[in-house]
């Protein structure tokens, strides 16, 4: 048992020294011109922590990161209650939420920008637009294949549609509920940052687009760095969570 | 028409209603959206005039490539990968984190690499969806039946032989819904990166349209860019339905 348990943070482990040695196999392939080592990118980025400039940045980021996806798991589970309740509802919109999460919604990003004007309400509502389908969408199948029993015990007890919600409903759509943030997360993540790419004046984002008219090769190597260790940890904690919802601990 | 259908006609139709009755009282004014009657007498001009075939072509190569290169390398390492155990398990966890990582945080690095033309687009394209055609693939073989692996044994079929005329048909369907993630990611890469900073293509002239105010151009370009990704998943979801039925999986 202990064994089985120890193999995937082996696994983990050899897969991290692979991707460093790849990496490190990449750079002197291509060398200086467009490249640095693990150990200079993470040196690079020890000096960039002790800058007031790049916690600015930072701060920028993780702050309209956190609201998006507050509005994004807010709004996910609304509208996956809503449709999850209602049969033809649910029927008819999950094919529309469907077809709308594979659309490159970068596209949408200049809309948005009219709408909310270039600044910080313009990333949290491109963030937010990226997380809610998911939650949504998760959300809905969770209510949906909720077990009959359950809900008719509810109605047994003569509970009222709120007190049927959060005394049943969401806890037996918890593991999957969890799941819709788990993935609405990399993906409010993901459209703060490209946000940030295309028009701002700070955030990670606006570094990683700086760097490149600077040709500032060190920047860009520390922030996407960054950027992927960060996404990757948070997201392989959530896994762990999430595995321990799904197999009932 | 079933009620499924006109419930969905109904939300369009209220949503784009909607849209014109804001523009019409002028809660939304003409410099951030014009009426959809409007976007929609601009798209037609658009389309009969043919102003921007080239760069739709360009955009619409590039996201080819990348769904083939994505489609092609992601099949034949899942099947690969499917015969060596300890490296499928080593790479799980990267297969598991992989679509939390922002990808396109790589573009500007691949820019410095590549130069700005179309590689690092093409990568971007390709590196969203390999992983999920990988993983697809993967999930398909998994499913294939012991009577059928033992089929191909009796028949003495050698490794090759065995994926091309056994397990490999046996996953279509998987297959199938691995092109439709790549067809979307490719999609998704192509367009974004061109929008983020490219020379030419589609997401690049929406971009161009937005910093120079032009209204006409960029609503159009999106309206077309939202109806072939709508479009190509739709039927690729309906195929993919059609295939699985026929199974009696649907």
């Amino acid at each position: 048992m202990q064994a089985d348990e120890r193999k995937p943070l082996r696994n983990t482990l050899i897969l991290i020294v692979g991707l460093l040695a790849v990496w490190q196999l990449a750079y002197w392939l291509v060398g200086d011109v467009a490249l640095r080592s693990p150990w200079q990118t993470i040196a690079f980025l020890g000096k960039l922590m002790r800058t007031d400039i790049f916690w600015i940045h930072l701060r920028d980021t993780l702050e309209a990161f956190g609201v998006a996806l507050a509005i994004a798991v807010v709004l996910g589970l609304l509208i996956g209650f809503a449709l999850g309740l209602h049969r033809l509802s649910g029927d008819a919109m999950e094919p529309m939420l469907v077809a709308l999460y594979s659309i490159p919604k970068i596209t949408l990003y200049p809309i948005i920008l009219l709408f909310f004007g270039l600044g910080l309400s313009a990333k949290i509502a491109f963030g937010a637009i990226h997380g809610i389908i998911p939650v949504a969408l998760f959300t809905l199948n969770a209510v949906r294949s909720i077990r009959p029993i359950l809900v008719k015990t509810g109605r047994v007890f003569k509970l009222s549609q709120p007190m049927m919600v959060r005394e049943v409903l969401f806890p037996a759509a918890v593991p999957e509920i969890f799941t819709g943030i788990r993935v609405g997360f990399s993906l409010t993540l993901i459209g703060t940052v490209l946000g940030e790419m295309f028009a701002a004046q700070h955030g990670l984002g606006y570094l990683l687009m700086n760097a490149i008219s600077l040709y500032n090769v060190d920047l860009i190597m520390a922030v996407t760095f960054l950027l992927v260790v960060f996404a990757a940890s948070v997201n392989t904690a959530l896994l762990a969570i999430d595995r321990r919802l799904h197999h009932g601990g | 028409m079933t009620r499924v259908r006109l419930y969905q006609l109904a939300v369009v139709l209220a949503f784009v209603l909607a849209l014109e009755g804001l523009c019409a009282v002028g809660v939304i004014d003409k410099i951030t959206m014009p009426a959809p009657h409007i976007i929609l007498r601009d798209f037609f001009r658009l389309l009969l005039e043919g102003r921007y075939f080239d760069e739709i072509g360009k955009s619409l190569a590039n996201v080819l490539v990348a769904f083939a290169l994505a489609f092609v390398v992601g099949a034949v390492t899942g099947t690969i990968l499917h015969g060596y155990r300890t490296a499928r398990d080593i790479l799980d966890p990267l297969f598991a984190t992989y679509y939390a990582i922002p990808v396109f945080a790589f573009y500007p690095l691949f820019i410095v690499m590549f130069g700005l033309g179309d590689g690092p687009q093409l990568l971007i394209g390709f590196l969203l969806g390999v992983v999920a055609v990988i993983v697809t693939t993967l999930n398909g073989l998994d499913r294939v039946p012991l009577v059928l692996k033992k089929t191909a044994r009796v028949n003495r079929l050698g490794p090759l032989q065995t994926a091309l005329r056994v397990t490999l048909p046996f996953c279509a369907p998987y297959l199938l819904t691995a092109a439709k993630l790549a067809l979307a990611y490719a999609f998704i890469g192509v367009i974004g990166s061109e929008f983020i900073m490219a020379r030419a293509g589609m997401g690049y002239e929406i971009g161009y349209a937005y910093t120079n105010f032009d209204n006409a151009t960029m609503y159009p370009l999106i309206l077309l860019i939202l109806l072939l990704s709508i479009l190509v998943n739709g039927l690729l979801s309906h195929w993919e339905k059609t295939l699985l039925a026929r199974r009696g999986l649907a």
